[in-house]
Formats: C-alpha cells, structure tokens, sequence
C-alpha cells in the first residue's frame, strides 16, 4: 500500500473578496513553488469552504479559477474545513488513484457575523433557531471543566501568554480566549510516498490520519471530555508523546482540553481562526515543522461544530 | 486598497418536516408540555432523540418531563444579536429539566446566574409548535403543568434565517464596475493564454490573475440562448423573454444578458445584438446600467465566429 506525505504548504491570512480567488492564485502557486511540483503535475485537487461563511452561492466553483480547470482536472470539495478535504486526497493516494494532489481550503471570515453564521451548524430544530452563536456555546463549555475543577482561568489565559484580567466577552471566556476571527487560505501538497522522496529531502510522512465526530445534541455528551478527539487520536495511532503539535483550538479552554489528547513536547501557538482553512494550515504548518528537521514527530489537529464536536487528528512523521 | 464593498442580506425561510418525534415535541411544547425520548438504556433525553444511540432503533417511547430544572452551566449575553429569544443581555445555559438525563440550551431571562439554579419555562403567548413557544426561562419553580388531551404532531416548523454580509470586490471587479459607471465595458487579458475575460477574472484555463486593461464594444453577437417561460418568484419581466450568452466584440468570453426588442421567437444563434443603456443620469457601478441588447439589423454572425463559446 502506498504511504502519503506533506510535500508543500503555504497561507495566507486575508481575503479581499468573498469568492477569496485573488487570494488562492498566490497561495497556490506559493505551495507548489514549496513543493517542487507543477501545477500540471497536480493530480487531484480538493477543497474546503462554505457558502455559509461568503454568503454567496457556489463560491467554491468559482475558487476552481484560480487552479486552472481547463483542460479538466479531477476535482472535489468538502463542506467543511481543508483538512476533511485533505483527508480526502490522503485516501485517494491510499487508493493508488492520485501520486499528488493539492488541498486548498479558503473563506472570509469577516464578511459576515461569524458567530450568528455558526449558529446555523447546530441543530436545526431546536437549537440554530435560538441563535446561541458559538462563543456562547464555547463559554458553557468552558464553565463545566472550571467548574470540574480541569483547570483555572489562569491557565487558560496562560495558553496566549495572558493572565486571566480584563472583562468578560461572554463568561468565563474574556476576549484572549476567543481566537480572532480572520480571512485566509492555505495549501497543502501530498505526494505518494516515492515521488515524495523525489520531490523533497525530508517530507513529513503522514504515519495516521483519521477524523470522528461526537452527537450533535449538546447535553448528549459530557462537553468537557473529547471522545471524538480520543477516538481519532487513537485511530491514526496517536502513541505518547510527539515533538510537537498544532492544535486547532478557537478558545483557549479547548486547547487546554485537546492538550489531554495530544501530547506533545511543544504546542505551535493558534493565531486567528481562518474559517475553512485553519485546520488545514495547522497540519501544514505541522508538516512545517518535520520538513524543517524541527521536528521528527509531529501532529496536526482540526476541529468542526460547536463544542470541539468533530476531531481530525493527522500523525507525521520525519 | 479600497475596493467597491456593499452590505448583502441573504434571507430564506427554512420549513423543516417534523417526523414522529419532534412532531410530538413541539406539538407538546404548544400545549406547553415538554415530552423527553427514552433510549433503551432508559435515559431520558430533552431535546429528544429521533434515534437510540446504542440500539439505533427509532425512538418511540416519550415522556413528559417537568417544566422546572437546574442550570447545569451558564454563560452571559451582554449583546443579544438579531433572532436571539430576548432582546437584551440575558444568560445562555444548559438546563437539566426534572425528569430528564440531558440538559438542553435555552435563554434565561436572570441577572444572578448559577450553577444549580432553579429556573422554570416561561412560554410564549402565541404558540405554534416550535422550539420558541419556550420565550426563554426564568428563575422559579413552576406550578404543577396541567395535562391536556391527546393532540396532533406537529408537522412543519418555520424558521426564518437572516444573514448579513459586506460583499466586497476583487480589484478586478472594481475596475470593472468604475468602468460601467462612466458606460465603458472593460476586460482583462489573462497573460498566459490571452484571452480578454469579460468581466475580467482570474483565468480559468491557467489560474493566472488577469492582466492588460482592454476596452471592447458594447455589441457582439448572440452565441445561445433561453426562452424564459416560466415564473418565479422576484421576477421582473413578463414572460415569454430571452436570456442570451453576448459575446461583446473584442471579448473571449460571453456575458448574459437580456434581449428585448424583438420577438423571443425571432432570435438566433449568431444574431448580431448591441447594448440598450439606461439614461445617463442614473448610472452606477453596476451591471444595471445595460438595461438589455437590442439587435442591430446587421447580417448574422457567421457559426464559426462564436462556434468555440458554446
Ligand atoms: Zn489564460
């Protein structure tokens, strides 16, 4: 069976327009530069973005400009953040059906009011209908594990190099334990193991690589624990400690609460919440780390859905 | 760099069919009663399951549950945002009802939050069947709920979602439209292949950012069409009207747009069409200054000249 590495990776953190394709063409010319690849030599193409987020219909068709579709090309698109859509071109390597595929995940995060466009991720009967928005259900999630006792304010403050002082944005979260909305975008380029070899010195081997979800309802689970992250962790064969990691955590008290699941000698601080492409950019910049010689080890983390619902955990390996 | 930006309300009122169980919820949530789903385990589960998460069987046996809980956590709303259940800074918790295993989300309309405070429902006045005939809660134990007859499921509920956005042009877009503003159609010439992209886009063949500023005509030619026959909703014209593919000359690639002015049966592949403005006086930066094309009466375009657009 093949093996799959991160060969390439580039972001970028804003978005002038909200079809973001001004803003891919650099990003991925920059990670196929990173790369060595041609983008004719790209043999699968996948992304991640939501119409939600742009407020306009089918932006991800028109986010195919920037790779040049013509002649056609083997294409697809998650839903949902980049690393679910690079975890669809790691099967398709897997598969034998692709050697290299470009991931690229996109969105304008500030076109609209992120926290009332989340809330149409939650239970559409009867929850979205509220519109609790994510920071409010973040913040019930955060008072459970303070209130278990998991850990204090301070520690969470800690996690951006804060203390815990300053108001409330929605309590017990003050605004450093809210990751900045932000625009952005990312690419990331595998290779099927030989060619990745031949494309770079020392690629970031992916060793595991799944994603699980926990239920929707949220009183359906004890929010401060993370099955869905324990499962994946656990399933891409996460074992003790690796070198380092890079957590896709929008608040501080979720980083805390992933720390548990992914251990890891050092964390790569979280900047600004690129909707659609910040879980992907965590697992490059990961990646980054292992192609560096920074580290031999590494993990890159995504989540999606409120309350570290959804959980993908990607294992590299020098 | 400050390109043309402006606000976009996207709105949709989503009908969601109900099914037997939250049929029966929100039935119940009308005749204020709240109705739990008991899984095999013999959890009870407020909002409830339509599936048992263990046996995966459909869910069938619900239970009322009490009107009264406990606030399992709770955070502050100091600013309540447009759709939210109260209109100023109110709580957001997790309520454990009495009777239930599992906590639900609503609003409590209370200053002094906590955990493990009592709080009741308090109902809308006007209620539907939806998850809103619980306006929010409030501190207090309720009194005993009286029981009410058997009633229907309800079948639909109604949600309607607003979302605002600022939608904001590429550099290329705005050049595009300051051009219209002053009844000029421009283009851009995709370096690698060059093609003139009308509006000028990022090349879809090369996934290169356009690049020579080209100015082409107000007319072209008809590369296919539509008929429009059927009416919707926000429509502007009468029906039956044509919707055509232009190919402006000097242009590689066709807009859309109307073409009045002659019978929609008499219009043709190839029909050589030019650009109808509005009046001057109300020009913008927007595509609505063409108000549609018109044919010229010159002879047809040859097959071969627009062959390739099709
Ligand atoms: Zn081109």
């Amino acid at each position: 069976m093949n093996t799959v590495a991160v060969v390439g990776f580039s972001s970028a953190g804003t978005s002038l327009t909200t079809s973001g394709v001004e803003t891919l063409v650099p990003v991925i010319t920059a990670a196929l530069e990173d790369a060595g690849l041609g983008r004719r030599e790209v043999d699968f193409w996948c992304s991640g973005s939501s119409d939600y987020l742009a407020g306009r219909a089918f932006s991800f068709v028109s986010a195919v400009d920037a790779i040049g579709a013509v002649p056609p090309i083997a294409e697809s698109h998650v839903e949902m953040d980049a690393a679910w859509a690079l975890y669809e071109a790691y099967l398709k390597i897997l598969a034998g059906e692709a050697e290299t595929a470009l991931v690229y995940g996109f969105g304008k995060g500030t076109a609209g009011d992120l926290d009332r466009v989340l809330s149409l991720q939650l239970d559409p009967y009867t929850v979205a209908p509220l519109w609790p928005g994510a920071v409010g259900i973040a913040a019930l999630q955060a008072r459970l594990a303070l209130d278990a006792g998991l850990f204090t304010e301070d520690d969470m403050a800690r996690v951006v190099g804060r203390r815990a002082e300053g108001p409330y944005l929605s309590c017990p979260l003050r605004e450093h334990d809210v990751a900045r909305v932000a625009d952005g975008a990312a690419a990331v380029v595998l290779a099927a193991s030989d060619r990745a070899r031949r494309l770079r010195e020392r690629p970031a081997r992916i060793s595991g690589f799944a994603h699980r979800v926990d239920p929707q309802g949220l009183g359906e689970r004890d929010l401060t624990t993370v099955p869905s992250a324990v499962a994946a962790a656990r399933d891409a064969g996460l074992d003790g400690t690796v070198d380092v990691a890079a957590l896709h955590a929008p608040f501080t008290h979720q980083e805390l609460l992933l720390r548990e699941v992914v251990r890891a000698g050092s964390y790569l601080p979280f900047g600004a919440n690129a909707m659609f492409s910040a879980g992907l950019s965590r697992i490059g910049s990961a990646a980054g780390e292992v192609m560096s010689g920074r580290a031999r080890t590494a993990v890159g983390h995504a989540t999606s859905g409120p309350a570290l619902q959804q959980n993908l955990v990607c294992v590299l390996e020098a | 760099m400050d390109t043309l930006a402006a606000p976009l309300t996207i709105a949709f009122d989503y009908t969601r069919s109900l099914g037997p169980v939250l049929g029966r919820f929100m039935a119940g949530l009308r005749e204020r009663r709240v109705l739990g789903a008991r899984t095999s385990d013999g959890r009870v589960h407020v909002p409830p399951l339509e599936y048992d998460p263990v046996t995966h069987e459909p869910v069938t046996d619900l239970v009322e549950v009490s009107p009264t809980g406990t606030v399992v956590s709770w955070t502050w709303n100091p600013r309540p945002v447009e759709g939210q259940p109260l209109d100023r800074p109110f709580g957001w918790a997790l309520i454990r009802l009495d009777g239930a295993d599992t906590p639900l989300l609503h609003a409590v309309d209370a200053e002094d939050l906590n955990t493990g405070m009592r709080v009741r429902i308090r109902w809308s006045a006007q209620r539907t069947g939806h998850i809103r005939d619980i306006a929010c809660f409030e501190p207090g134990e309720s009194d005993i709920s009286e029981i009410s007859e058997e009633f229907e499921p309800v079948e639909i509920m109604t949600t309607p979602i607003r979302l605002h956005y600022q939608h904001t042009t590429s550099a290329e877009e705005d050049r595009y439209l300051r051009a219209l503003e002053q009844g000029r159609i421009i283009g851009q010439r995709c370096p690698a292949c060059r093609k003139v992209y009308v509006p000028p886009r990022v090349c879809p063949a090369d996934g290169v950012a356009p690049d020579e500023v080209v100015e082409v005509a107000d007319r072209g030619m008809v590369t296919t069409f539509c008929v429009v026959n059927v009416p919707f909703a926000g429509q502007r014209l009468t029906p039956p009207y044509v919707v055509a593919q232009v190919l402006l000359d000097g242009a590689d690639i066709p807009i859309s747009h109307l073409i009045l002015g002659v019978e929609a049966a008499d219009v043709r592949m190839g029909m050589r069409v030019a650009a109808v403005w509005r009046d001057r006086s109300r020009w913008s930066t927007t595509p609505e200054n063409i108000d549609h094309f018109e044919p010229t009466g010159e002879p047809d375009a040859p097959y071969e000249s627009y062959g390739e657009h099709l």
